[in-house]
């Protein structure tokens, strides 16, 4: 599942929570800035054994039917789930 | 209200059985165990109701009681020395979580050369972790801080962990006779812990979280609200704690003579009973001299500090601390209030009692009568008038 990204951000001081106790969401910031290449998943070739899911350090991978999706908001293009993928399924693509 | 012959960390322990936390997690470590030692026993023989979880360092003493307090417990640990610097990672997590924690920490020396005995270089290079710190100097303070350092800790305004320090050996290890309060008295005084703070099956939410730039700078502006907001909490838990047990408490500071005193010495922890003797002895022969004992360090009693000292001649502080390469920390902090105070009186930096070297009352009177010729030294004491 794509992490719930919370709608509201803090506009004044009295949003900030007390502790770091909130919400599950609130304040998470998108961060995939510095990403250079980008996986996409050729449908066709993707049986869904979700190896690229276990494999992929930072937990953007998650399942859609019977294949996979990634979430671009948190993907780093480090290129492992390309690497794990014995199907070829996964091709790196330069960011324009 | 029973009498006891209770040694520092007994006494502590007596407090924290008061207290009633529902999780102890700790480590042993000289001259710390003690405290722990005793509060063992008294989970075993049921006098304290609590899960007593022995860890495999200090970092898991910590690491543990944060965990017991982010589901909303009450939680102790205590530590000493290498102990505490090992659990430093941790401190920030508890006080940036916000958690109420209270540790003791026996103030002892640090490695190198390696050494046993009291000094307070351990907690006094960590003031800067978030943690409220308290000074004890008898063993009746540290059970009455003991249970009062939760009332601080756990305020509402407040939510921040609480260091109570006890100079080890000197008073870890010595015994006085201490009142121990009832315990029904000490539940009117204390209510359990209630927070938001926590994890909730019934309304779940995300703990610990990480802040990028854009916001990290209001999370650190609130924990420094939270632990300013412990001075008029440390008031409101003395005062209600005079009402019930009978005992007073001056807040962060405590004077002694000081009023119309010309030289005052500003220390901490439990040199200060010896300091207290001698401007006795002094005030006997005329001199107007006095004491002002720091008994918080964090939050810092910047305005009591420079209402005290504002007419005398010159102060020296005396501290078992040093930042190599400036000075005592304390003395800074002093001098930052003075300072901000707008207040020029002369001061002097006393370096003693390190490694756990006894401060004897002749080293008392030498700064006393020091004062009246020196300003702006950094001296060390029992090292042949060493001065930097």
């Amino acid at each position: 599942m794509k992490p719930y990204l919370r709608q509201q951000v803090p506009k004044t001081f009295a949003d900030i929570p007390e502790g770091t106790a909130y919400e599950a969401g609130f304040l998470v910031t998108k961060n995939a800035g510095w990403r250079n290449i980008r996986p996409v998943v050729a449908a066709d070739k993707c049986v869904g054994c979700l190896q690229c899911y276990l494999y992929c350090p930072d937990g953007v991978i998650s399942k859609a039917g019977d294949k996979v999706t990634i979430d671009y908001d948190f993907c780093k293009g480090c290129g492992i789930c390309k690497k794990m993928c014995r199907f070829g399924a996964i091709d790196m693509e330069v960011e324009k | 209200m029973a009498k006891e012959f209770l040694s520092g960390n007994e006494a502590f322990a007596y407090g924290i059985r008061l207290a009633r936390p529902q999780v102890i997690s700790a480590y042993p470590i000289t001259p710390q165990t003690i405290v722990v030692e005793k509060l063992s026993e008294m989970v075993e023989d049921t006098s304290l109701q609590a899960e007593f979880i022995h860890v495999e360092s200090e970092h898991s003493a910590l690491s543990c009681a944060i965990g017991a307090s982010a589901v909303g417990a009450r939680a102790f640990t205590a530590t000493s020395s290498q102990g505490l610097l090992y659990m430093a990672e941790c401190l920030t997590y508890a006080s940036g979580g916000r958690f109420p924690i209270v540790m003791m920490n026996a103030n002892r020396s640090t490695a190198l050369p390696w050494n046993i005995y009291g000094d307070q270089r351990d907690s006094l290079s960590l003031l800067d972790c978030g943690w409220i710190q308290a000074y004890a100097e008898n063993a009746q303070e540290s059970l009455d801080l003991a249970l009062m350092s939760y009332y601080i800790a756990e305020h509402k305004a407040v939510s921040t962990p609480f260091m109570a320090n006890l100079d080890g050996f000197v008073l870890t290890h010595t015994y006085e006779v201490v009142e121990v309060p009832e315990k029904e008295q000490a539940d009117l005084f204390l209510q359990p812990y209630k927070t938001e703070n926590k994890m909730d099956l019934a309304t779940p939410r995300n703990l610990a979280f990480s802040v990028g730039p854009d916001h990290n700078i209001a999370f650190k502006y609130k924990e420094h609200v939270g632990i300013l907001n412990a001075k008029k909490a440390i008031l409101e838990a003395e005062s209600k704690f005079a009402e019930i047990f009978g005992r007073k408490y001056s807040g962060l500071t405590e004077s002694y003579h000081t009023e119309d005193a010309d030289y005052i010495i500003i220390t901490l922890g439990s040199i200060a009973g010896l300091v207290k003797e001698t401007v006795d002895k002094l005030r006997a022969q005329g001199e107007k001299v006095g004491l002002l004992r720091l008994r918080y360090m964090r939050p810092f009693p910047n305005e009591e500090v420079a209402a005290a000292v504002k007419n005398a001649k010159a102060i020296g502080v005396l501290e078992k601390d040093i930042s190599f390469g400036n000075e005592g920390t304390v003395y800074t902090n002093v001098n930052s209030a003075l300072q901000k105070a707008g207040i020029s009186v002369p001061s002097s930096n006393y370096i003693g009692g390190l490694g756990g070297r006894n401060i004897p009352e002749e080293e008392i009177l030498y700064i006393f009568e020091d004062l009246k010729n020196e300003k702006g030294i950094i001296e060390f004491l029992g090292v042949g008038g060493a001065k930097a």
